[in-house]
């Protein structure tokens, strides 16, 4: 179990260990700290080789800066880009998806909001999400959105903090939307305004 | 009995010898209403009196859902089954009184699908006549690989494949013809749901070779058609009804349950739906659980029963029931 | 607007009010002295002449206003409305379900005249007059479920049945108990309860969808859900929270009885017949204190169930602030007498 994520609500995600699985293909997105579960997951392979070899790894440094690109460049996978953000590898994203074919194995791995982002992608593109893997390594920051104007805060690193779209004050709530990929944010002073308690530093 | 859901009395409308081996049934409502709309892939449970015997079977809707005239299945006679067919085959004719179950459906195509591709096996066509009617009336995207013994036993082809061009193909048997899996599963778009019916091992061949080719189980459906298996007599307390009951060779547990006057809970009669599930409050012997509801665990211990087609061996048996 | 329907407010002047027939034939939730989740599911047959359970959809005088803000609603927020693609075929068949259960249980309001796939719909009360082909979308001003549930008093979701489990994929939900559609819509049964307090560890959803899974055709059931609300508003969304929130701070003794709502929503749940979806209704029933009181036997019950609720459910229905005051205002109506078992008046 992953002490930094400890057991809450039912529709609080819960994440796995990344285990190779048999298939024709193979599509791996990460960032930060997540490059270690993908390198793991290889080295635990029964033919590591075979599946390097129908791999694809997305991969992009995580919120907090980790970047370990040059440990997934000596892997020998035969498609890897390193990417600067998620935003910017979604185009390419988005092309492995439409052009794949049902047998694809997906291993996303890294924070939060990442996993969540590439899982949208994939459901949008029909594959039904259950059939992701998926491994939570490194920072627990968090995306949030504010259900009063619906705008969505990156990296929440406190609870309560200030919506960075409409600038009310929310409380972090371990509700999530895989539509979204975001947990809930909801008003913590609307019956007494200004009311706030302290902002603690609760994700990192 | 199933909680609440209204049964329909129907007549038979119509027989036809379909091939052989399968005989195509319609039914109308008695009162002359509509026919409940449904979804492709269901099916009903007709009520039948067998010259004494009371028959429950479940038979898939082939008819298109938007057709409420009438409703239509196809019955493969089955020498060595229990009796239900044969019964069917022989003895029912047009303007007989029978009772239908409201439509359940166990094995609907998932709404989501991008492609939704179908793999049949002899009698195992008849669900997916219904859905193919369906989609095609919603301008869903389908495909359909159909094994058959013989041209001659392959029921409904000819329509399928006039209707419906290279989106059906048919492989028979006797023409050493066969579905090529492999090559198949591999060319899918994401998004594609797999859908098998037919014989037993024809649904585990599909199912593991997907697994092996990386098919998640989510997006692989299949039906099988279950029928109580037969066995060896056995007694059984019914402890909330106060007696004791009998439950014969070809007579399943809910058969037998229902036969003596207690109304017990069903709802797809084969071993899939959970809904007959029933506690064990005294075991002496060994349950054999021939269901796909029940967990290995529960399986593995002795505190539920699927009736519907699961059995008993041993000196007591008593149900809550 | 005729003299059946109420011309009423459910925001701002908050003109809403009961007459006493609506007083009488309100649902009120509490069958004994004390309130605990349960499944408490039973089967959706017609009722008592006259009561809420008579007929498959309740059409009451508050018909005309409920539609009224609901369209206001739906203008501040489209949101609020949401079908994912596949889940249209459901709609149609919730469009079939309410056009023609209404038609034949209030024909004096809604007529509906169908030539095989070309359908005329006609609803008085609302004066629309539409003629569309069943399952072509591009004949309707929306999608089928927006169309109808327009036209219907309640929140609507629609669930596709599949993996065992089921999703919440449409709704249309203006009158909600703080709950969000556009933050729920794609979550499984466990996943859009998860937030409910208690009720996950007595497995009540556990239990609940493994009925559900085998609901039939032709065999919909109901059961209640409450909580309390200030003021007649209908829309007691988390979206809006920051505009009533604050509502809750002002009461005072003297406001209390007309302020503060029993807020009840009879639940039903349908087999859907071409979708194979289910329909979840949810239909919002809000009687003021004032009124409640007139019935001395609710008067009664009503004072011991808020007294005893745990603390944490009073805060999961958000209205631990003002329980002191409701208790206040409640306590001389309760006598210590026992009270008849069951919903009805004495």
């Amino acid at each position: 179990m992953d002490p930094t994520l400890p057991p809450s609500i039912r529709s609080r995600p819960v994440y796995g260990v990344l285990t190779a699985r048999p298939g024709p293909r193979h599509l791996m997105v990460a960032d930060g700290d997540g490059a270690g579960a993908l390198t793991e997951m290889i080295a635990g392979a029964p033919d590591a080789a075979a599946m390097l070899a129908q791999s694809h790894i997305i991969y992009m440094p995580g919120p907090t800066g980790v970047d370990l690109s040059a440990n997934l460049r000596s892997v020998g996978v035969a498609q890897l880009h390193v990417s600067p953000s998620f935003a910017a590898s979604l185009p390419r994203l988005q092309k492995v998806l439409a052009d794949a074919h049902m047998g694809l194995q997906i291993y996303l791995a890294g924070t939060e909001g990442l996993i969540g982002l590439a899982m949208r992608e994939v459901m949008q593109a029909g594959l039904p999400w259950q059939a992701v893997q998926t491994e939570h390594r490194g920072s627990t920051l968090r995306r949030v959105q504010c259900v009063h104007c619906k705008g969505i805060t990156e990296a929440v690193r406190t609870d309560p903090f200030v919506c960075s779209h409409c600038g009310l004050n929310l409380f972090v709530r371990d509700h999530y939307s895989r539509r979204i990929a975001a947990f809930q944010g909801v008003n913590i002073d609307a019956e007494d305004p200004g009311l706030v308690p302290p902002a603690a530093e609760r994700f990192a | 009995m199933s909680v609440g859901a209204p049964k329909i009395p129907v007549r038979v409308a119509e027989v036809v010898e379909v091939n052989p081996l399968i005989k195509r049934f319609r039914f109308v409502r008695r009162d002359g209403a509509p026919m409940p709309v449904f979804s492709g892939g269901a099916h009903v449970v007709i009520d039948m009196d067998d010259h004494g015997t009371r028959r429950m079977n479940p038979y898939s809707l082939m008819s298109d859902p938007a057709d409420t005239t009438g409703y239509e299945i196809s019955v493969r006679r089955d020498d060595a089954g229990r009796g239900g067919s044969l019964y069917l085959h022989r003895h029912v004719t047009p303007g007989m009184e029978m009772t239908l179950s409201s439509p359940v459906n166990l094995f609907p195509v998932d709404a989501r699908a991008r492609k939704h591709l179908m793999i049949a096996g002899g009698i195992g066509i008849t669900p997916f006549l219904s859905q193919i009617a369906a989609l095609t009336g919603q301008g869903g995207r389908f495909e359909l690989h159909y094994s058959a013994r013989s041209r001659d036993l392959a029921a409904y082809a000819d329509g399928l494949m006039a209707r419906h061009g290279d989106r059906v193909r048919l492989y028979l048997d006797d023409q050493g013809q066969a579905i090529d899996l492999d090559h198949l599963l591999q060319g899918q778009p994401l998004g594609t749901h797999l859908y098998v019916c037919g014989p037993k091992g024809m649904i585990g061949w599909v199912c593991k070779t997907a697994e092996a080719m990386g098919w998640p189980k989510a997006a692989v459906h299949s039906e099988e058609f279950l029928a109580p298996p037969v066995g060896l007599p056995f007694q059984v307390q019914l402890a909330a009804s106060a007696r004791t009951i009998t439950v014969g060779p070809a007579q399943s547990l809910l058969e037998a349950i229902e036969a003596s006057g207690v109304d017990a809970p069903y709802l797809c009669r084969g071993g899939a739906c959970g809904e007959c599930e029933t506690d064990v409050l005294g075991c002496d012997g060994h349950l054999d659980h021939n269901d796909h509801w029940l967990t290995d665990d529960q399986k593995a211990g002795c505190q539920k029963i699927m009736p519907c087609v699961s059995r008993f061996r041993g000196n007591t048996l008593i149900l809550d029931r | 607007m005729g003299l059946e329907f109420n011309d009423e407010t459910f925001r701002g002047d908050y003109t809403f009010r009961n007459s006493a027939k609506a007083i009488a034939r309100f649902p009120f939730p509490f069958s004994e002295d004390s309130y605990m989740y349960s499944v408490n599911m039973e089967p959706h047959l017609p009722g008592k002449p006259g009561s809420v359970f008579e007929h498959l959809f309740d059409v009451d005088e508050h018909y005309v206003a409920e539609m009224r803000d609901r369209a206001l609603v739906l203008a501040e927020d489209p949101l609020r409305c949401q079908s994912l693609p596949h889940m249209t075929l459901a709609g149609w068949d919730l469009l079939e379900l309410i056009m023609q259960a209404k038609a034949r249980d209030y024909p004096q309001w809604f007529t509906l005249t169908c030539d095989g796939t070309r359908w005329h719909w006609i609803n008085r009360p609302m004066q629309i007059d539409q003629t569309f082909t069943f399952l072509d979308e591009t004949t309707l001003p929306c999608g089928p479920m927006e169309y109808i549930t327009r036209q219907t008093q309640g929140d609507f979701t629609l669930q596709d049945q599949r993996d065992d489990n089921l999703w919440l994929e449409a709704g249309m939900v203006t009158t909600q108990a703080d709950w969000s559609l556009d933050f729920d819509i794609g979550m499984s049964f466990h996943e859009w309860h998860a937030p409910v307090p208690l009720a996950h560890e007595m497995r009540v959803f556990d239990r609940a969808l493994k009925f559900l899974l085998n609901l039939q055709l032709g065999a919909p059931v109901r059961r209640f859900n409450w909580t309390m609300t200030v003021d007649p508003l209908l829309d007691t969304s988390p979206e809006n929270y920051p505009k009533w929130g604050p509502g809750k701070t002002t009461m005072t003794p003297d406001t209390l009885g007309h302020r503060q709502h029993l807020r009840v929503e009879l639940q039903t749940l349908h087999r859907l017949p071409r979708s194979n979806a289910i329909v979840f209704p949810i239909r919002c029933y809000l009687i003021k204190f004032d009124e409640l009181v007139t019935v001395p036997k609710w008067a009664r019950r009503l004072h011991r169930v808020v007294r005893d609720i745990p603390d944490e459910l009073a805060t999961y229905k958000g209205f631990i602030r003002n329980k002191p005051l409701m208790l206040e205002y409640l306590s001389p109506f309760d006598d210590g007498a026992p009270t008849s078992p069951g919903i009805l008046p004495d």
